[in-house]
């Protein structure tokens, strides 16, 4: 990387000014403390929920999802926010996903956990975060030869349960927020 | 995949994904090495790499963790954690080479399947999108399967 380069990036992050990097790094940081504060950033957390003998990543999960989904769709039907929903295209999903959880079982970490132990001082998380970086350059040369065959298998484009479904989003908001919280009893009634 | 953005977009939210970050950060650092192969790649041409916001999440949840670890004491530095010293072994090499090919995993499945435990796992989920449901199941399968075969040797 040359002196120029070096100072090009630098400005970038200098230039915090600009309201999509303030943006990025208050989310950043607020996600950051709330991962941590709930403890959910370290390896024996991770594997203690992928062994099932501790709930408490699932609980945050599920926390996270119940807020966000009423949040959002109250903004939404106010008029305030529009949706980004990513396309469902089912030939991307099974491969990709199984070889994500394998990858998340094997390091301890997934990708914003690894950044976030990473802060905790938990230098494996670093070695995680570089072949992280070896990972998507290695997708980038599997992805010319999957973008006409496979990932254009099964592709629904960006729909969403409601629409699936042809009812109005509050019917599919509330059973999901039902089965969250039956979930929420059940785990503490475990001890998990 | 090209999410809307609320500065140029009024109102619309930026789906909170890690992953993309990775994308981003990795093609800066693949591009010092090998400015014209990243130029070429057609995967790392739907990105632009720059300093944007997914970089900077990825740097403030570093930064997040580091602050509030640090007031909370539990800050440490630490290459091996607890249960894989007890499970596996207390040395260096076996506990990186699993980091490093576990982290080679989690970038290829990731942009595999269009987004990580934030992206899918938080985000879309909350968005009620079924590919992210989906998803999500499929990581925890592929991560409970490996989990305990990895806890059996």
């Amino acid at each position: 990387m040359d002196f120029d380069q070096i100072l090009f990036h630098l400005k970038g992050i200098a230039n915090a000014v600009d309201l999509e990097l303030r943006f990025g790094l208050v989310t950043g940081i607020v996600f950051g403390v709330l991962l941590q504060r709930a403890h959910v950033i370290r390896y024996d957390r991770q594997l203690a929920a992928l062994r099932l003998q501790d709930f408490t990543i699932l609980k945050f999960m599920m926390s996270t999802i119940l807020v966000a989904m009423i949040g959002t769709y109250y903004l939404y039907d106010q008029g305030l926010v529009k949706l980004s929903i990513k396309p469902t295209i089912l030939g991307s999903l099974i491969a990709g996903g199984i070889l994500f959880g394998i990858g998340w079982a094997l390091l301890g970490y997934c990708p914003g956990t690894s950044a976030g132990a990473l802060g905790e001082g938990r230098v494996d998380a670093f070695w995680g975060i570089l072949g992280g970086f070896a990972g998507v350059a290695v997708y980038s040369e599997m992805y010319p030869f999957m973008k006409e065959t496979l990932l254009t298998m099964g592709d629904y484009g960006k729909i969403t349960i409601p629409q699936v479904l042809g009812v109005n989003h509050w019917y599919v908001i509330a059973a999901v927020s039902v089965l969250i919280l039956l979930f929420f009893a059940w785990a503490e009634k475990k001890g998990l | 995949m090209k999410c809307s953005k609320p500065w140029n977009d009024p109102g619309a939210p930026v789906p909170l994904g890690a992953s993309t970050g990775f994308l981003k950060i990795g093609g800066m650092i693949y591009r010092q090495f090998d400015e014209e192969e990243v130029r070429e790649n057609e995967y790392y041409q739907k990105k632009e790499h720059k300093v944007d916001w997914e970089v900077m999440m990825i740097l403030g949840v570093v930064a997040g963790a580091f602050v509030s670890s640090a007031l909370s004491d539990d800050f440490a530095l630490k290459g091996i954690p607890d249960m894989w010293a007890e499970n596996f072994s207390g040395g260096f090499g076996l506990r990186v080479t699993a980091a490093v090919f576990g982290g080679i995993l989690l970038g290829i499945g990731a942009r595999w399947a269009g987004g990580c435990t934030s992206g899918h796992g938080i985000s879309g989920t909350s968005l009620l999108s079924p590919i992210s449901w989906a998803a999500t199941l499929c990581f925890f399968i592929g991560g409970i399967a490996s989990a305990y075969v990895v806890h059996l040797l």
